[in-house]
């Protein structure tokens, strides 16, 4: 009888153990979610960094399945993933378009010649307008963009081997099937 | 308004009195070509940056951090209400590109009722408990000597003590 008295403390202490165990163990650097996921990339314009007289926008790839990659020659992390986005653009799997993010000219060209130019188009966003659009955070991020111009999955931080071949393949062959 | 009634001493009267209309729109004019002084605007930016969170270092206001995204979304936010938007226009910016998360204090939806609700479900439960037990307590009859002489001498206080670990 007296051991029902302690139930209801010591079961709402135990909740709130449970609680507070779950709130410590996810991780803080956890990605978050976009809110751009399912809707269609922003609209931009922007010079080339390979050649400022050449410009891309997104509806240039309209109709094709794309990957939009955004990297700077500042960034460690991304020369990390770069094999694996090279690996991507020799298979010749879908276009890949980098975005070099915050970054000048010079140094973003010298980055792709030392580490290999895997995209079909650099767009050069130098004061990073059109990273906040896509609501850039952390580099690299990448985008995959579908046939009719919307943004279908964001991944943050370097893709792996694991991420390629679990998220990223399955959903290009989807959308490029569909 | 201040200013307009130095400047035009004898006819500010007859116009708030005569064409309010008229007076509304020079006003409007007036404050649409004048740019918003910078102090009010360096408030406006601090207090706006203090109710956005720093993506990169999820702890800190926008305002606090000295992280490089924090510097330059204070200063979109800046240049946004230099050109006239309003609060919530730069909130929704920052929304449709960051997400909720982006804010300190989220506006309540269909993902955030349980943590605008919570504790006012939890005070609620906790004081439910509370009464109930308390109603047990009395119809269990006046029988006063046999809940005090248990062997336990805090029984009284059990119903106090599950609020507070609610609380």
């Amino acid at each position: 009888m007296t051991m029902r008295r302690f139930l209801l403390p010591i079961g709402l202490f135990l909740a709130l153990v449970c609680t507070l165990a779950l709130g410590l163990k996810r991780d803080p650097q956890a990605p978050l979610p976009s809110p751009l996921v399912g809707k269609p990339v922003p609209a931009f314009q922007l010079t080339q960094l390979t050649d400022a007289q050449k410009q891309f926008g997104p509806q240039d790839l309209k109709g094709q399945v794309w990957l939009l990659n955004v990297w700077a020659s500042w960034c460690v992390s991304c020369r990390q993933e770069h094999p694996l986005i090279q690996d991507l653009a020799r298979k010749g799997t879908l276009p890949i378009v980098g975005l070099n993010y915050q970054d000048q000219r010079e140094p973003g060209q010298r980055w792709l010649e030392t580490h290999g130019n895997p995209y079909q188009f650099t767009a050069f966003d130098a004061d990073g307008k059109v990273g906040m659009d896509l609501g850039v955070y952390g580099l690299p991020e990448t985008f995959v963009i579908d046939k009719q111009g919307r943004i279908r999955y964001k991944h943050t931080g370097p893709v792996t081997a694991e991420v390629l071949k679990t998220k990223l393949l399955p959903l290009i062959k989807e959308l490029q099937r569909g | 308004v201040a200013e307009l009634g130095l400047r035009h001493p004898g006819t500010h009267r007859w116009k708030l009195a005569g064409a309010g209309a008229l007076l509304t729109l020079s006003l409007t004019c007036i404050m649409a070509a004048t740019p918003i002084p910078s102090a009010e605007l360096d408030e406006r930016t601090n207090r706006l940056a203090s109710e956005l969170r720093c993506l990169v270092c999820q702890n800190q206001t926008v305002a606090d951090s000295q992280a490089e995204l924090a510097v330059q979304l204070k200063r979109e936010v800046r240049s946004q209400l230099a050109k006239g938007a309003t609060d919530e226009q730069v909130r929704d910016f920052m929304v449709q590109r960051y997400g909720e998360f982006v804010l300190y204090r989220p506006t309540v939806n269909h993902s955030t009722w349980l943590l605008w609700g919570g504790p006012a479900l939890l005070l609620l439960t906790g004081a439910g408990l509370f009464v109930s037990h308390w109603r047990a307590r009395r119809l269990s009859g006046n029988s006063l000597d046999e809940a005090d002489s248990g062997f336990d001498p805090h029984a009284q206080d059990q119903a106090s003590s599950a609020e507070r670990a609610q609380a």
